[in-house]
């Protein structure tokens, strides 16, 4: 029963070290003293976005994934660690944001100078490295109770960071969400527990081999599938996700909303793609498309509705994610050699990396909107470009990228996505697109709106927001506009080291 | 005659249909955490199957699924040790249930 055999690769220890490296840090915050969480934070995230970047560049160079066997045990007893051209797009994606929060964030989360310790700053950077070590450790997993752990770290990091603040709302939320997760995870569970009972392993490539169609896996990968769901916040599990992320402080916010609720959706990837007996079932793909198409439809129209701006982005974000679910029959119905040169898959990868650059870049606005004027209702938005120009015409690019308007990389992959759909006829598909499309604009324009708007008699700005914050914002926002640049075909990169299915 | 794995197997099914009844309808957030005890419990029984069953392939019984089981009871235990923090928590700002007011009463979530 020994499946494929990994064999660790030459860069394979960088793969380690990306899983370690946060890790590292915090048990440095507690060694070395709380006082010093933000400075050791700053040395810890050049050091992870320059491995990400080398994990990358290994992938690139050789044009395989980068494995690393712990301890040389093979599976089923040993672990595996494997990077793919995926899992390091995303790696980057992860680093290059949680770098930008950190800047966004230095000063906001630094010890008051006259105490030696406090709890806010210090659980605040000591989460971001344990959510960044989870995140690593989720892209790289190739066992599935590893990935359960991994899984759970998260969300063990995610949820205290909704409630950082302490008031009785966010206390709230943190719990909900947090029930929310468990009810994730404990199907996650059962479904790997099934698995294990009828293949005798969980490392992905051994269940590839064995994996056919009888009632044990159809309901094990049910359970999964629909646990991740929970955690990915997909219409109708998602009634966690707006006070939760609305909640949170701008930084975390934007982590949350660009990061955490990907990491389940790239597992019921890997589930779906890599684990699954090919071809994937039809009528779930179906399914899981019509839940994205209802997410991307209610979930718009409930942001139109909001009065706050922090809850509305919430919202658009469960809409965002429901792009992603598209996938599932673009992908199975396309006539291209392999999945991974499809363009359904292209275009769902890159609607995932342009949403988390721009939702990132959309909080952090809001945050600094909210931290100029005081409040965050939408009505009352008025003067706002006044107060902070940049991160207001950050909002505004990133909101691009959402509407799908060129160029973005919201349009690209929405493009791609559309053709995808035109070309294997899911005419559904084809309407929520579009339609998602308008909600998404009249959203944006509602914000842009107001915050254009002349002043009020009598305004003035609460606090003066430092211009490098306001540029960490606008170049997150900008970087999701670049991604309209890129050529609209599927990229060989993202295809490195996954193999190759009909 | 039903086998032992049998018998272990159903007690597994129903500590997990217990689990999820009280998570789900449940109004109470500290029985929620309890039914999530239950239902984690249902699921370690049935990694217990797991190995029982995999030993009737010639060991005495599958090691592997009993480290999973070690861990699984680790993570269980911080969930629930995370979720009590959060109830307490709740608690001293004068909520008892995580029923979330509309967020247009909400005065002022900006920060």
């Amino acid at each position: 029963m020994m499946p494929a055999g990994y064999a660790t690769s030459e860069g394979g220890a960088l793969l380690v070290i990306a899983v370690m490296l946060p890790i590292v840090g915090m048990i440095a915050i507690f060694a070395l003293g709380l006082r010093r969480a933000e400075r050791i934070a700053f040395i810890i995230l050049p050091g992870g976005l320059f491995i990400a970047l080398a994990i990358a560049a290994e992938v690139a160079r050789t044009g395989a994934a980068v494995t690393y066997v712990l301890g040389g045990w093979q599976p089923p007893l040993g672990i595996a660690l494997q990077a793919d051209g995926l899992s390091a797009t995303l790696m980057v994606l992860t680093a290059l944001i949680l770098c930008a929060v950190g800047l966004f964030a230095r000063g906001t989360f630094s010890t008051p100078p006259d105490m030696s310790e406090a709890r806010r700053p210090m659980v605040f950077w000591t989460l971001m490295l344990g959510l960044w070590s989870a995140l690593n450790t989720v892209f790289l997993g190739q066992d599935l109770f590893n990935l359960f752990v991994a899984l759970e770290l998260l969300t063990f990091s995610a949820v205290p960071l909704v409630c950082l603040d302490g008031r009785r709302e966010t206390v709230q939320a943190a719990l909900r969400y947090l029930l929310f997760a468990l009810i994730g995870s404990v199907f996650y569970l059962l479904g790997a527990a099934l698995l294990y009972g009828a293949y005798g392993t969980l490392d992905m490539a051994g269940l590839r081999l064995q994996a056919h169609y009888n009632p044990a896996t159809s309901v094990a990968l049910g359970l999964m599938i629909v646990g991740l769901m929970a955690k990915a916040a997909l219409f109708p599990l998602h009634l966690w996700l707006p006070p939760a992320h609305a909640g949170a402080p701008a930084a975390a916010s934007a982590v949350l909303s660009a990061l955490v609720v990907k990491a389940p959706f790239f597992l019921i990837l890997r589930l779906w793609f890599d684990v699954a007996p090919q071809p994937g079932n039809q009528l779930a793909a179906q399914m899981l498309a019509w839940l994205g198409i209802f997410s991307i439809v209610f979930c718009s129209i409930i942001a139109l509705r909001q009065v706050r701006l922090k809850l509305m982005i919430a919202y658009s974000t469960v809409a965002q994610i429901g792009y992603l679910f598209l996938v599932f029959p673009l992908v199975m119905a396309s006539d291209a050699p392999s999945a991974w040169q499809s363009i359904g898959w292209t275009g769902g990868v890159l609607q995932l990396v342009s949403h988390a650059l721009a939702k990132a870049s959309m909080f952090l606005a809001a945050g600094l909107i909210a931290e100029a004027l005081g409040h965050d209702r939408i009505d009352n938005l008025n003067g706002a470009v006044t107060a902070v120009p940049i991160s207001v015409a950050a909002f505004g690019l990133a909101g691009l990228s959402l509407m799908g308007l060129p160029p973005s990389g919201g349009f690209v992959a929405k493009l791609m996505l559309l053709t995808a759909a035109t070309e294997t006829a899911n005419w559904w598909i084809v309407a929520a697109i579009l339609v998602g499309g308008i909600l998404a604009a009249s959203y944006v324009f509602r914000v842009l709106g107001r915050a254009m708007a002349a002043p009020k008699i009598g305004f003035k700005t609460l606090a003066h927001i430092p211009l490098y914050r306001e540029l960490v914002v606008l170049g997150l926002a900008i970087s999701a506009v670049v991604l309209g640049f890129v050529p609209l075909q599927p990229f060989a990169f993202l295809g490195i080291g996954r193999v190759g299915l009909p | 005659m039903i086998g032992t794995a049998t018998v272990y197997g159903l007690c597994a099914s129903g500590l997990v249909a217990i689990g999820l009844y009280g998570l789900v309808l449940h109004p109470t957030p500290l029985r929620k955490v309890i039914a999530f005890n239950l239902l984690g419990s249902g699921t370690f029984v049935l990694f217990g199957v797991a190995a029982r069953r995999g030993g009737a392939a010639g060991f005495l019984a599958d090691p592997v699924p009993q480290a999973m089981v070690i861990t699984g009871i680790v993570v269980a235990f911080a969930s629930t040790a995370l979720a009590v923090a959060l109830l307490l928590r709740l608690q001293e700002t004068g909520a008892s249930s995580i029923e979330t007011t509309p967020p247009e009463q909400q005065d002022n979530g900006a920060s």
